[in-house]
């Protein structure tokens, strides 16, 4: 007994120290500037919605509803395009035998562990050269090419637990290639379906280099550029806790979305392998 | 030649599973295979990124040999890696064990636990960190509350570092999340086993749960130090490399080669700098865990 209230603890401790930020952060939002520099407790003195308008006209030109819709524009075609060419590419190495099978396969492994920073260089010389730069064309076409192997690798351990049976059946019943994957394996798929929408989802929302580089014009912005632009125009002696609003509204579309799916994510990340 | 036979369904074409992974062959082809051909090649040359590329040969490789930035970027990261993977292995792995406890509400805490690397690089959490940090804010409070002297994170170069050391460390929830899925695959005769003979708690922890990791634990590295490896937010926006470069990691040279000053041959050269030190060091960790690995990877 006495060992286990050490535990809950111990495991509360840690709890603290994860969370507290976060909530000291909601909290800030509505302090003033003396405040946030003298008091531990996350609890403002009073509060004001105030600054949470002020926060979602931003100190930019534009409001933070344009920018979240910014990034839906992103976030949409790349979780569909994700889907569709995973499941596509998992389909195919999962249930399918072709020449040079293996070769393809340890390429596959291989760029699952190559660093994403290498590439960006050339793939803005790509893009400037093709004229997309300013465009979500950089942003979201690639998903289409099952860019993200982790994702891949995610649906190949969910396909190995479907027996191949159903295939067999599936075709006796007059199911073509296609046929048998959407009538038969997707239903059985559901759950990491969602794992990697909702990764689409976090992932995108916390982009920051690729749209750094490849976005140019405020009106284009995603969020995390509006962001950072308006961290860097908001000076010292200026109400911090402006910024800090936008922050927390920043964050409110992760946490809702992983809020909600929090007990199917953890479920399928756990025949994955994958990591943020 | 042989004649290889494809196990496929009846009436299913060789060339169906080649059709289906196409895209991953167009994609590899497209955005890696090209940009990596490119990045050594632009890598050879002089290039503004808007006039035409002159080849200047291994020019680029040269000028690192005498670049003092290129040669404290290097440092910066590996310090930085060398401190924070293996505090990352630790605390996941320790916060998995004991989430690995089947008692109520551990639901509760692993998703608080998971949260904060959920939102991971997301620019709100990197701005609340600052705040966190700055002269005046809550990490202070809290030293000054403890009767200790304020430290000045932003002055010194060991304290920025430990500030993006400990914003990273913060977000350990996915190698958590790994180690966790791990440990419920151990049996629990095992531990029941072991129980029996008289084996305590840590020493089956050293004894059982440890072997049984090495896998997780070595994929767990990998992870980790290529992703150390290519840090670029958290200094680009916290420290902004500083002070004295302390904190300017080779992600953030490249950044700063190609869009501040307009060299893109050189970016594109340290760019293939970092593929080498990655690749080298992954091989490695590779040889070094390979007594201790099961062969499988």
């Amino acid at each position: 007994m006495k060992k286990r209230i050490m535990l809950y603890m111990l495991l509360t401790a840690e709890a603290v120290i994860m969370i507290y930020p976060l909530i000291w952060l909601v909290g800030a939002s509505f302090k003033s500037n003396d405040e946030i520099f003298t008091s531990l407790w996350f609890m403002p003195a009073h509060f004001d919605l105030s600054v949470y308008r002020k926060a979602w006209q931003t100190v930019t030109p534009y409001s933070m509803g344009h920018y979240f819709i910014n990034t839906f524009k992103v976030i949409l075609p790349k979780t569909l395009f994700t889907l569709v060419s995973s499941v596509l590419v998992a389909y195919g190495f999962a249930r399918f035998d072709f020449p040079m099978k293996k070769g393809v396969f340890a390429l596959f492994m291989g760029t699952m562990f190559m660093p994403g920073i290498v590439r960006v260089m050339p793939m803005y010389v790509m893009w400037s050269r093709t004229g997309f730069l300013d465009t979500y064309v950089p942003l979201t076409l690639p998903s289409l090419f099952a860019v993200e192997g982790a994702f891949v690798f995610m649906l190949l351990q969910f396909f190995r637990r479907v027996p191949k049976e159903f295939d067999e059946a599936a075709r006796i019943d007059g199911c073509g290639t296609i046929g048998t994957l959407v009538y038969v394996l997707i239903p059985c798929l559901r759950p990491v379906l969602v794992s990697i929408t909702v990764f689409t989802f976090l992932w995108t929302m916390n982009d920051f280099l690729e749209p750094l580089m490849m976005i140019s014009s405020v009106e284009k912005y995603p969020l995390s550029l509006a962001l950072r632009l308006s961290a860097d125009s908001t000076g010292n002696g200026y109400e911090q806790n402006r910024i800090i609003a936008m922050s927390v509204i920043g964050l409110i579309p992760s946490v809702a979305v992983f809020a909600a799916a929090q007990r199917k994510l953890i479920g399928g990340i756990t025949a994955g392998g994958l990591t943020g | 030649m042989k004649k290889r036979t494809y196990h496929n369904p009846v009436g299913v074409s060789r060339y169906t599973g080649l059709l289906l992974v196409s895209p991953f062959i167009a994609g590899f082809l497209v955005f890696t295979l090209y940009p990596f051909i490119t990045s050594f090649l632009l890598g050879l040359t002089d290039y503004d990124g808007i006039h035409q590329p002159e080849y200047i040969g291994l020019g680029n490789y040269r000028y690192m040999l005498e670049d003092d930035g290129i040669h404290s970027a290097v440092s910066a990261t590996l310090v930085y890696m060398l401190i924070l993977v293996p505090l990352k292995l630790i605390v996941s792995l320790l916060a998995a064990v004991v989430l690995n406890n089947r008692i109520k509400g551990i639901g509760v805490y692993r998703t608080l636990f998971y949260i904060p690397s959920i939102l991971g690089s997301n620019l709100a959490i990197v701005i609340m960190w600052q705040f966190l940090f700055t002269s005046g804010g809550l990490v202070n409070q809290l030293i000054s509350a403890a009767g200790l002297p304020d430290v000045s994170w932003y002055g010194s170069g060991i304290h920025s570092m430990m500030m993006i050391v400990l914003l990273r460390l913060w977000e350990f929830g996915s190698a958590m999340i790994l180690f966790l899925n791990a440990l419920r695959d151990i049996p629990c005769e095992y531990y029941e086993a072991a129980r029996v003979d008289g084996c305590g708690g840590v020493r089956c922890f050293f004894r059982i749960t440890l072997p049984l990791l090495r896998n997780v634990i070595f994929l767990n590295l990998v992870l980790q130090t290529i992703s150390a490896m290519q840090e670029f937010n958290a200094p680009y926006m916290i420290t902004g490399g500083g002070p004295m470069r302390s904190t300017y990691t080779i992600g953030m040279l490249i950044y700063n080669e190609m869009f501040r000053y307009h060299d893109a041959g050189y970016a594109n050269a340290v760019s293939w700098l970092l593929f080498a030190i990655v690749t080298v060091t992954v091989l490695i960790i590779y040889r070094v865990t390979r007594r201790s690995r099961e062969e499988y990877i």
